[in-house]
């Protein structure tokens, strides 16, 4: 099987410790991934604020970048749901050809049919299920089975676990005042939990997150859950 | 406090003082976290929930595709039945109609059923101006009515009080509208509805005309169904001689048959009941029974432009539970006021930018008023995919004035995502220069920057990392041995 990571924009300059973590884990669980070197972004943002035409082009780019391969994987339940739902009525004529695009938790259970990866974490931790991940994907309980094997992890509830965390993209921007309070209702509710860590599949609602905790000094983490699942007893004691 | 929404503020603004309000947060996370989880109980019970939802949208869609058939037929039926039909274009149109119908009568009050339609023309204050006082006998209306206040909510138009501030107003300004609270009352629930019981009383038994809406206009007999919980309803649609429907188009079904389907979906989405305590029934006139003059304005008032619109169009599926309100983690933060219009919550955010336009600063901004989450689709119980509207809308939005920079923007970093060698670049000189990056954004971005901390800038993009630790990628049938990477080097805060 041909894998292709779609890595996204905002974890190539942001964040790719997340895009380490899933080569890290799937090829630890034997998946050879390429990385096709021309993909950029899957044009969610300028789709959802109102641009379908700058986004059009991208989606038509995603189809030609990933033409050929079995399966896209990305870490990130928005991304990928955009990929999987918007691209085919966005680019119809572009989009016939394109592998099935993963989130990488669905790719890991459904796919490889795996749940515990062999991670090693020991932190409490609380696991906030993405809007775009939850609802539009239906994960369900794929991501939280395979926090559940983690070895050393103790896996806290979150309060009102269902409810956004505020990020909505350029929402944020434009609503801030309403975003922040959104935001920080969910600090509270991790704080409130106990936990160290609040993870996501998700990078763009955890720098919004992030960004919020660290501006208050608020004493948790986030972190993306393929760096969770690649913290193996291997590499040491995590954090 | 103006009773209408006219000259409000774009909606980030108006939402920006709610947030700030903690009296208004605490009662609006009271009362939609308890309404939201005693509807998923209700919700629960019945196991053919889905198909129910599939079959209200199918049912309101068909009647929309062929609105023109089913408008005439209910407008022989209630004329056959001994009530006369009006058509009112707008709102301004109704709003006259009424009018003249009230002074016809030769009255100069009338009694009120809650109407999201009246509220949307501003009935009342067109009234007000002919002359004539309106009074509002649904509980949470009365509280917004003696507050000089605007609804806030489609079923709890006063969510935002609390008691004590229900006590105050009772107090304060039921004199002033016709019998007063007792100088004693407390901020007991069951004191407060019977203080409004006596109030409203008086008018029910003085009142000649009443004016409602109605929930459901059944063609195949031109009936009116009127939903409500408190009785109130009952009593203007039976004491007064004369009866005034003003009904949006939108609000037609077929037949009784297709009754049957909302009136499991509305009570159980909208009150978290089985059933509500009171459904009823208006057809024309009966002799000696109830009202003996009946009329029936049939409101546009922007309804076939949003009908001519194949993705928009699916908002005039609304029924008006306010389930949608009740989840929203918006709404709940900004309350309803913000919306500035009468209909509130993600609703309101595609219905009011439809029915009005996208020419106001606060109806341009509407279809922003939204992280995208969900909630309100999933809770809907016509399944009005309310993000894919809110996504059209923004697409209208940004083709008008004030979106130049924003466009450019957009155009910008779709022309460096599609250059994948520029956009590398481009990523590789952020990293480079991360020690030299600001903690806060200038321009627009400054919205980010207030509240949030930005993130670190990582030592080296993604893609630069694979490019050191893979050799390009070989032919597939040759092993390459796994490069070992340590993950945790660069993570974020660490």
């Amino acid at each position: 099987m041909r894998v292709a990571l779609f890595v996204t924009c905002v974890n190539d300059l942001a964040f790719p410790q997340a895009g380490i973590a899933t080569v890290t884990l799937l090829e630890r669980l034997g998946v050879e991934v390429e990385f096709p070197a021309a993909q950029t972004c899957c044009g969610q943002m300028h789709y959802n604020t109102g641009y379908p035409d700058e986004a059009r082009p991208l989606a038509e780019k995603f189809a030609r970048d990933f033409a050929g391969y079995d399966a896209v994987v990305a870490p990130s339940g928005s991304c990928a749901a955009f990929a999987e739902h918007i691209h085919p009525e966005l680019a119809p004529s572009a989009v016939g050809g394109t592998p099935p695009v993963y989130e990488l938790t669905a790719f890991l259970t459904d796919v490889l049919r795996v749940e515990d990866v062999g991670a090693y974490f020991p932190h409490r931790v609380v696991y906030h299920p993405t809007c775009h991940s939850s609802r539009l994907l239906g994960l369900g309980e794929r991501p939280l089975r395979l926090l559940r094997a983690v070895e050393g992890l103790e896996l806290a509830e979150l309060p009102g676990a269902d409810e956004c965390c505020g990020f909505g993209g350029t929402f944020a921007v434009k609503n801030p005042d309403v975003s922040t309070a959104m935001g920080r209702d969910k600090l509270a509710h991790a704080v409130e939990a106990g936990a160290q860590f609040l993870t996501a599949v998700d990078n763009s609602c955890l720098m919004h997150l992030g960004g919020l905790a660290r501006r208050v000094g608020e004493q948790l983490t986030t972190i993306h859950l393929a760096e969770i699942l690649a913290s193996s007893t291997r590499s040491g004691s995590g954090r | 406090m103006s009773g209408t929404f006219v000259g409000m503020p774009a909606f980030p603004v108006a939402a920006r003082a709610s947030t700030r309000d903690a009296v208004l947060r605490a009662n609006l996370a009271r009362a939609t976290h308890t309404i939201r989880h005693k509807r998923e109980q209700a919700v629960g019970e019945l196991a053919d929930w889905e198909a129910l939802r599939a079959a209200g949208a199918a049912i309101k869609d068909r009647t929309l595709r062929h609105l023109d058939h089913y408008l005439l037929q209910a407008e022989q039926q209630v004329t056959a039945a001994g009530g006369i039909v009006h058509w009112a274009r707008d709102g301004e149109q109704a709003n006259r109609i009424a009018a003249d119908l009230i002074h016809a009568t030769g009255q100069r009050e009338v009694v009120k059923i809650k109407s999201m339609a009246t509220q949307e023309i501003g009935l009342n204050e067109a009234l007000a101006a002919a002359g004539i006082t309106a009074y509002e006998t649904d509980l949470a209306e009365l509280i917004v009515q003696l507050g000089g206040d605007r609804p806030s909510h489609l079923l709890v138009p006063a969510i935002h009080r609390n008691r004590t501030e229900i006590r105050q107003i009772f107090r304060e300004q039921m004199g002033a509208w016709g019998r007063p609270a007792p100088q004693d009352l407390t901020d007991d629930p069951a004191a407060l509805a019977e203080a409004a019981r006596v109030h409203l009383r008086e008018k029910f038994l003085r009142a000649q005309v009443a004016v409602c809406g109605a929930n459901f206009l059944i063609a195949e007999t031109g009936t009116l169904a009127i939903f409500e919980s408190e009785g109130n309803g009952r009593m203007c649609l039976t004491l007064p001689h004369t009866l005034i429907a003003i009904v949006g188009i939108e609000k037609l079904i077929p037949t009784w048959r297709d009754l049957e389907v909302f009136s499991q979906l509305l009570p159980r989405s909208s009150t978290a009941e089985r059933m509500n305590p009171y459904t009823s029934f208006i057809t024309g006139t009966t002799h000696g029974d109830g009202p003996q003059a009946f009329h029936l304005i049939l409101l546009d008032n922007g309804r076939t432009h949003a009908l001519a619109d194949p993705i928009g169009r699916q908002a005039l599926r609304c029924i008006r539970c306010s389930a949608c309100l009740n989840v929203c983690p918006v709404y709940e933060r900004a309350g309803g006021h913000a919306y500035g219009s009468a209909y509130p919550g993600p609703i309101g955010a595609i219905l009011t930018p439809q029915l009005r336009g996208l020419t106001s600063a606060l109806d341009a901004s509407l279809p922003y008023a939204s992280s995208l989450c969900g909630a309100c689709y999933q809770a809907c119980p016509v399944a009005i995919d309310i993000p894919q509207v809110l996504i059209h809308l923004r697409a209208q939005a940004t083709t008008r004035p004030g979106h130049r920079a924003e466009r450019a923007a957009m155009r910008a970093t779709r022309w460096l995502m599609l250059r994948p060698k520029p956009f590398a670049a481009a990523a590789r000189l952020t990293a480079r220069t991360r020690r030299l990056h600001p903690t806060r954004l200038p321009g627009p971005a400054a919205a980010w920057s207030a509240t949030r901390a930005l993130p670190r800038a990582p030592e080296q993009t993604f893609r630069d990392w694979w490019a050191k630790n893979h050799t390009p990628p070989a032919p597939r049938d040759t092993t390459t041995p796994t490069p070992r990477h340590d993950t945790r080097q660069q993570q974020e805060g660490a």
